[in-house]
């Protein structure tokens, strides 16, 4: 344990983040938060969805405010405690700006999407164009006001891109149902444009999966 | 025959173990005790303790069940020892199990020594102790009865059942016998069954006890005297368990006790032997040689998935008990990965839980110590079951 948070938004940013997430969410369905951190959105979506939350956190404190809160959460992470849920034990499963932090993100996504109908998942875009200039300009790893670690202390270890999730989807066999995009200033980008443009101009992405089912 | 205290009129163990200075529900020769040994015990008794005041709709009552040597005088002076009661950082007015607001029953499991039947207590049948007469008890029976007294108290569902390590075992066997009795449950520091090194500690202290000679078969009692430096002995061995070598280091280190050097004798040297004696002589001041066999043996043979078919999750299938599952990261006797295993068990029944590993060096015993995260769970979780309750 430690108490290294991975990347969060800036607070409109994560307001934008977090409202676009519970709104892909069905009312009254039975939902997962991994990395629920304090709970902002569990509470949310218990209360205006009438949502029965469950999360997990790593934080000792997160998950103490949770449990303060009224929330289920147990103390845990997506790489080890994912496992022990049986199949189908959820409609939706979220994983909010936590998926660039964990150790196999491809096994965490397959567990997402065989414990949960659909999975949600947000993450920062790696492909941005900033991040892009500070590594293709300065020559040294990008650290950004959202991404304010350095190398060699963040916790976020598996960074990826738009497109690089696009395609995870595609290995694990995951239909994408929805994809937003959101620019620099936690606006969705309000039109549809190819992978590339979003990969471009995205900060951030928040993709709908569902089981491909072919 | 017992000694000078008792030849006083004071307290003592055995003195508490048929008139104990505490409430006491008596169970006759038509409420018997169904035990897992196979017997029907009566007549039986229970003695506990109660705090608050219970609500008219009978909604806010909580369960505290107590640990090993632990007994119902969970937050007032004990007679024996006239020490401050043992939870009492965590029971009481505008504490995290608030007494202003809940009603609090602590029940001495039956087993014990301080006024439930156990095995210090007077046999009916021949008018001596049971000792080891008594049939072996379990955790199941000390559920069973407390349910008996909770019936008897007209309480029908109880707002929380608490308890740490062997309180926990029966916390979670509440769960799994009796669902739609608990609103909501906290196990601390526990496991769903005793690990094979867990038995292993407790045989250690169980030989030592009946190695004494006066233990005499159990029958001590009567001679008059007491198993104390056996009793002594298992105490200190369990006692190294219940802390953490960090703490025992940062607590003691290699300090030597009251002396320049090392006397070159087997005298206790260091303050960790000191301490530890210590420890072992004010244990059998106030606790039952038999009654140390007898609840040892109920955690021996705690094992909640045995008794559901081999999976734990069977033990709380469509539960509707709001969990809160505390361990804490140096406690060896009782590791966070028995915890983990009742957590992903509730998990895999779809129940609400809530888990938390506190980070602390004070080892198992941490749940009878001034841990603030502890209380701010404990508090936390409460107050939002107490909603859902609908509790004022």
């Amino acid at each position: 344990m430690n108490d290294m948070t991975p990347h969060r938004p800036a607070r409109d940013a994560a307001r934008v983040d977090l409202v676009l997430v519970a709104d892909m969410v069905e009312r009254g369905a039975r939902v997962l938060d991994v990395g629920c951190g304090d709970g902002q959105l569990l509470r949310m979506l218990t209360e205006e969805r009438g949502v029965d939350g469950r999360g997990i956190e790593l934080s000792q404190r997160g998950v103490n405010d949770c449990v303060a809160k009224g929330l289920s959460v147990i103390q845990g992470d997506a790489d080890a405690d994912l496992l022990a849920y049986p199949d189908d034990a959820f409609d939706y499963v979220i994983l909010s700006q936590t998926l660039q932090a964990t150790r196999q993100p491809r096994i965490v996504l397959e567990n997402m999407l065989r414990i949960g109908r659909r999975a949600i998942v947000s993450f920062p875009n790696f492909g941005h164009w900033r991040i892009r200039a500070q590594l293709a300009l300065r020559g040294r790893m990008p650290v950004t006001e959202n991404l304010a670690h350095s190398w060699y202390d963040t916790p976020n270890i598996h960074f990826c891109t738009i497109r690089d999730f696009v395609a995870l989807a595609g290995e694990v066999e995951a239909k994408i149902e929805r994809a937003v995009a959101l620019d620099s200033g936690g606006a969705p980008i309000g039109f549809k444009a190819p992978w590339a443009f979003w990969n471009l101009f995205g900060e951030q992405a928040v993709f709908l999966l569902s089981r491909d089912r072919r | 025959m017992l000694d000078a205290a008792a030849m006083r009129g004071e307290a003592t163990p055995m003195r508490e173990a048929d008139q104990p200075q505490s409430l006491l529900m008596r169970f006759g020769a038509d409420r018997p005790l169904a035990m897992d040994a196979g017997v029907a015990l009566a007549p039986f008794q229970i003695a506990y303790q109660t705090y608050g005041t219970l609500n008219a709709d009978k909604s806010n009552a909580v369960l505290v069940c107590h640990a090993l040597t632990g007994d119902q005088h969970v937050a007032n002076v004990h007679p024996v020892t006239g020490k401050e009661g043992w939870w009492e950082v965590m029971i009481g007015p505008g504490k995290p199990i608030d007494t202003d607001r809940y009603f609090v029953i602590c029940p001495n499991v039956i087993g014990a020594c301080m006024g439930s039947t156990g095995p210090a207590s007077t046999n009916p049948a021949t008018g001596r102790p049971y000792g080891l007469d008594l049939p072996v008890v379990t955790i199941p029976d000390m559920v069973r009865a407390q349910a008996m007294l909770i019936d008897a108290l007209g309480v029908e569902t109880l707002f929380c059942v608490i308890g740490g390590s062997m309180g926990g075992m029966q916390v979670l066997q509440w769960a799994a016998a009796y669902p739609t009795r608990v609103f909501s449950a906290i196990p601390i520091a526990t496991a769903s069954r005793h690990s094979s090194q867990n038995i292993a500690f407790h045989e250690v202290g169980r030989q030592a006890v009946m190695a004494d000679p006066d233990w005499r078969g159990g029958r001590y009692h009567e001679a008059g005297v007491r198993p104390e430096k056996g009793l002594g002995v298992a105490r200190m061995a369990a006692h190294i368990t219940y802390l953490s070598d960090a703490a025992l280091h940062a607590k003691f280190g290699r300090r030597l006790q009251n002396r320049e050097a090392p006397t070159f004798s087997f005298d206790a040297d260091f303050q960790i032997e000191s301490y530890l004696r210590h420890q072992g002589r004010a244990f059998v001041q106030r606790f039952d040689a038999n009654t140390y066999l007898y609840l040892t043996r109920a955690m021996d043979y705690f094992d909640l998935a045995a008794d559901h078919g081999g999976r734990l999750a069977g033990a709380f299938k469509d539960t509707r008990t709001r969990f809160c599952v505390v361990s804490f990261t140096s406690d060896w006797l009782f590791p966070t990965a028995e915890s983990r295993a009742v957590v992903h068990a509730l998990n895999a029944c779809g129940a609400s839980v809530s888990f938390v590993e506190i980070d602390t060096d004070k080892g198992h015993d941490a749940f009878l110590l001034d841990v603030p995260e502890l209380f701010s769970t404990t508090r936390g979780f409460l107050a939002a079951a107490a909603r859902a309750r609908g509790l004022r």
